[in-house]
C-alpha cells in the first residue's frame, strides 16, 4: 500500500469542515511555521524537499520561491492556480472538493515562507460548485483564527481570497491567469519579466499549482528531508494520479513517485487494468498535452527498462520515444480507439482555446483541426500526414507561451507512433469509427 | 474564445436605464470588490460579470455589460473584450437551462458524441440551438475537469456525471419541472461570491 501525504482522510465524513480537519492534525505546519520557524527555513524546507510543480510544468517549487523579489514596500502575493483544465486532470477539483482545507493550510503556511500577506486562489470558472466549497472554508478559517489579524498571536497577517474564472484553458498559463486576475483578457505575457519579479499587478507574485500548494503541508510537519525519502531521484514525494479513458476504476489516486505504469494501469490498488478484458492501446500519460504513447513504450522505455510514474522515466528517451509526466492526467486507450479522432478532440480542444495572439498557434491549431476534419471526413490525402507535420513543426518555440507547443506536440506524436492509421484512412478514402465506447452496455445501465 | 461575438447591437437606452442590480446582489458585488486593494477594482470584472448573468436572465446584453462597466468605473469597452473572451458569458439569450456536454478526449473516449446525438434527438434541436419553448439549449464544452466520471454534462453549477440515456431522460424532466436554471440561485451564488 503505497503512502499517502494528501489524500489519505478523503473518504473520512466531513473532512471538509475544519472541526475534523483540525481534529486529524489539520493546520499543525500553521502552527509549527509561524511559531517555531522563520520564513527562510520554511522555503529551505521545501528545497530540501525536492518538490516539483504539480501543475505540469515540473518546476522546482523551492527554486521558484528563491527567485521572489523582495523590494522593500512592494506586496508580495501567492496565487494559487486552480484553474485545472487540462483534459484528462480533475485531481485539483477533487482535493479542493474533499479536503479544502488542506488547500487553505497550504496557502497560510505559503504565504508566511514568501512573506504575502495577502494570497488569491483562482479557480475555473465551471468549478463553480468547488469554488463555494473553499469559500466555506476560508470562512471557518477567517471565524478560527486561522487567516485574518495576527494569526496565532504572532506578526503574521493573511488574507486569502478565491477568485473565480470566466472560461478559458489559457488562464491556466501563469501570467495568462495574472491577466485574467486583472480582470482582462486571458493573453500571456512575455517572459521575462517572471511573475517572481513582476507578477500581480507588478508586484513580485508566486503561482503555484493546488497540488504544490497543499504538499507542502506534508513537508513542513514531516520536514523536507523525510519527503524526499519518498520517490527516486528527482522525483520526490507523492503525485495526484486523474486516471481515466478505458480503465476499470476511473478516478484520483495518490501514488508514491516510482511506482511502475504496469501497476498502475494493471494493480487492483490503483486502475484495476483494462475494461470488458480489451488490450490497452496507448495512453497519454500527462494531460493532452504530452505525447501518445502506444502500449509498449508505456510499459518499457526503449532501453528495455520498466517504465516509472517519475519525471524522470516517463521523460526517458525525450519525444521519440517517451513522454512527460506532466499533470499526471492519465488516460487510457484500448485496442479499438481510434487515434486519429482522439487526437482529432484535441486538436479541436486547442483551436478553441488558442488567446489568439500569435500567429503560429492561432492559425497553425486552427488549420491543424481542419486537417484532421478531412481525415474524419475520409477526404485526406497522404500529403495531409506530411502537412499536419510540417504545420506542427512550425509552431514549437515561436510563440509566447507554451500552449502552440501542447497543441503541436500531440500531432507530432501521433504521426510518429500511429501513422498508419493516418496512411490507411488517406488511402481508403474512409474513415470507419472503430472506437467501441461500450455504446449500448455503459450508457443504458445506470 | 467564445464564438458568440455578434456584429453591432442595438443598443436600448430605455433597458439600460432599468438595469440595476438588486439589492442582494450589489451586497455581493461589495464583497467581491472588497478583495482587491482600492485602486485595482477591475479585478473584480470577472467575478461581478458571473453575478450580472445571473441577475439579469442569463445572458449578457449591451445594456447589462454597459451597466458593469459604470459600477466598476471601466469603460464599456473593457467588458466587453472580457465577456467576448471568456466561454462561459453568454452573449446572446440562452434558454433557461443550458446543457454543456463536455466533447474532449475522456468524454468521447466514454460516449459523449452518443450523449450529444441523444439530447440532439430527443429535445429536438441542434447543438448551438435552443428548444421552442425557451427551456433548454444545448452546447458542446471542452474539458470540464470530470474526465473519471465520463461522460457528463454541466448545467449552471451542476455537474452531472457517469451519464447514461436513462439519466438524461432523468435530469432533464428534474430542470423541466423546476421551470428555472437550478444552479446559481440555488447555491445562493448572489449573496456569496
Amino acid at each position: 500500500m503505497g503512502r499517502k501525504l494528501l489524500i489519505h482522510n478523503d473518504n473520512m465524513p466531513n473532512i471538509h469542515t475544519l472541526e475534523v480537519y483540525r481534529a486529524n492534525g489539520g493546520y499543525a505546519s500553521v502552527e509549527k511555521a509561524l511559531k517555531t520557524m522563520q520564513p527562510d527555513q520554511v522555503t529551505d524546507e521545501v528545497k530540501k524537499s525536492g518538490l516539483r510543480g504539480r501543475g505540469g510544468a515540473g518546476f522546482p517549487t523551492g527554486m521558484k520561491w528563491g527567485f521572489l523579489a523582495k523590494p522593500e514596500g512592494v506586496n508580495r502575493y501567492l496565487v494559487c492556480n486552480a484553474d485545472e483544465s487540462e483534459p484528462g486532470t480533475f485531481k485539483d477539483r477533487y482535493l479542493m472538493e474533499k479536503i479544502p482545507h488542506a488547500l487553505i493550510e497550504g496557502m497560510i503556511t505559503s504565504s508566511y515562507a514568501l512573506g504575502a500577506k495577502t494570497s488569491y486562489i483562482y479557480i475555473r470558472g465551471e468549478y463553480f460548485y468547488v469554488a463555494r466549497i473553499v469559500e466555506a472554508a476560508i470562512a471557518e478559517a477567517y471565524a478560527a483564527g486561522w487567516l485574518g489579524k495576527n494569526i496565532l498571536g504572532t506578526d503574521f497577517s493573511h488574507d486569502c481570497y478565491v477568485q473565480v474564472g470566466g472560461g478559458a484553458y489559457i488562464c491556466g498559463e501563469e501570467t495568462a491567469l495574472l491577466e485574467s486576475l486583472e480582470g482582462k483578457r486571458g493573453n500571456p505575457r512575455i517572459k521575462p519579466p517572471f511573475p517572481a519579479v513582476a507578477g500581480l499587478w507588478g508586484c513580485p507574485t508566486v503561482v503555484n499549482n493546488v497540488e504544490t500548494i497543499a504538499a507542502v503541508v506534508p513537508i513542513i510537519n514531516m520536514g523536507g528531508e523525510e519527503y524526499a525519502k519518498i520517490g527516486i531521484g528527482k522525483s520526490t514525494g507523492t503525485k495526484l494520479i486523474s486516471a481515466s479513458g478505458h480503465i476499470n476504476k476511473p478516478g484520483v489516486y495518490e501514488i508514491e513517485l516510482g511506482i511502475t505504469v504496469e501497476e498502475f494501469i494493471y494493480s487492483e490498488e490503483y486502475c484495476g487494468g483494462i475494461r470488458n478484458g480489451k488490450k490497452l492501446k496507448a495512453i497519454v500519460a500527462g494531460g493532452s498535452s504530452v505525447p501518445i504513447l502506444p502500449a509498449a513504450l508505456a510499459l518499457t522505455t526503449a532501453k528495455g527498462e520498466p517504465r516509472l510514474m517519475t519525471y524522470e522515466s516517463l521523460a526517458d528517451g525525450g519525444f521519440l520515444t517517451g513522454t512527460m509526466l506532466g499533470s499526471g492526467g492519465f488516460i487510457a486507450m484500448d485496442e479499438d480507439t481510434s487515434i486519429v479522432k482522439n487526437l482529432f478532440t484535441f486538436s479541436r480542444f486547442y483551436h478553441h482555446e488558442s488567446c489568439g495572439q500569435c500567429s503560429p498557434c492561432r492559425e497553425g491549431t486552427g488549420w491543424m483541426e481542419k486537417i484532421l476534419q478531412k481525415f474524419l471526413n475520409g477526404t485526406a490525402n497522404e500529403s495531409d500526414v506530411d502537412l499536419l507535420w510540417d504545420i506542427q513543426s512550425k509552431i514549437e518555440g515561436k510563440t509566447i507561451c507554451p500552449l502552440g507547443e501542447a497543441a503541436a506536440w500531440p500531432v507530432a506524436a501521433a504521426i510518429r507512433h500511429f501513422k498508419h492509421e493516418f496512411i490507411e484512412i488517406a488511402q481508403k478514402k474512409k474513415f470507419v469509427d472503430i472506437s467501441h465506447y461500450d455504446r449500448l452496455n455503459k450508457l443504458v445501465k445506470a | 474564445m467564445s464564438s458568440q461575438v455578434h456584429g453591432a447591437q442595438k443598443f436600448d437606452n430605455a433597458k439600460r436605464s432599468e438595469t440595476v442590480f438588486s439589492e442582494d446582489a450589489m451586497k455581493t458585488v461589495q464583497t467581491i470588490i472588497s478583495r482587491y486593494p482600492a485602486d485595482k477594482i477591475k479585478s473584480a470584472l470577472l467575478p461581478v460579470l458571473h453575478v450580472a448573468q445571473a441577475e439579469f436572465g442569463g445572458w449578457l446584453s449591451p445594456e447589462t455589460m454597459d451597466y458593469v462597466a459604470s459600477v466598476l468605473k471601466i469603460k464599456p469597452i473593457e467588458v466587453f473584450e472580457v465577456a467576448s473572451f471568456y466561454s462561459m458569458y453568454n452573449l446572446k439569450p440562452m434558454g433557461k437551462c443550458v446543457l454543456e456536454v463536455c466533447q474532449t478526449s475522456s468524454c468521447w473516449l466514454n460516449g459523449a458524441e452518443d450523449i450529444v446525438k441523444y439530447i440532439e434527438k430527443k429535445l429536438n434541436i441542434k447543438v448551438g440551438e435552443t428548444t421552442k419553448d425557451g427551456m433548454f439549449s444545448l452546447k458542446v464544452a471542452e474539458c470540464l475537469g470530470s474526465c473519471g466520471t465520463a461522460p457528463m454534462l454541466q448545467c449552471g453549477a451542476s455537474y452531472h456525471e457517469n451519464l447514461t440515456y436513462e439519466k438524461v431522460d432523468s435530469l432533464l424532466e428534474n430542470y423541466k419541472a423546476e421551470g428555472k436554471l437550478k444552479s446559481y440561485t440555488d447555491l445562493d451564488y448572489k449573496n456569496t461570491l
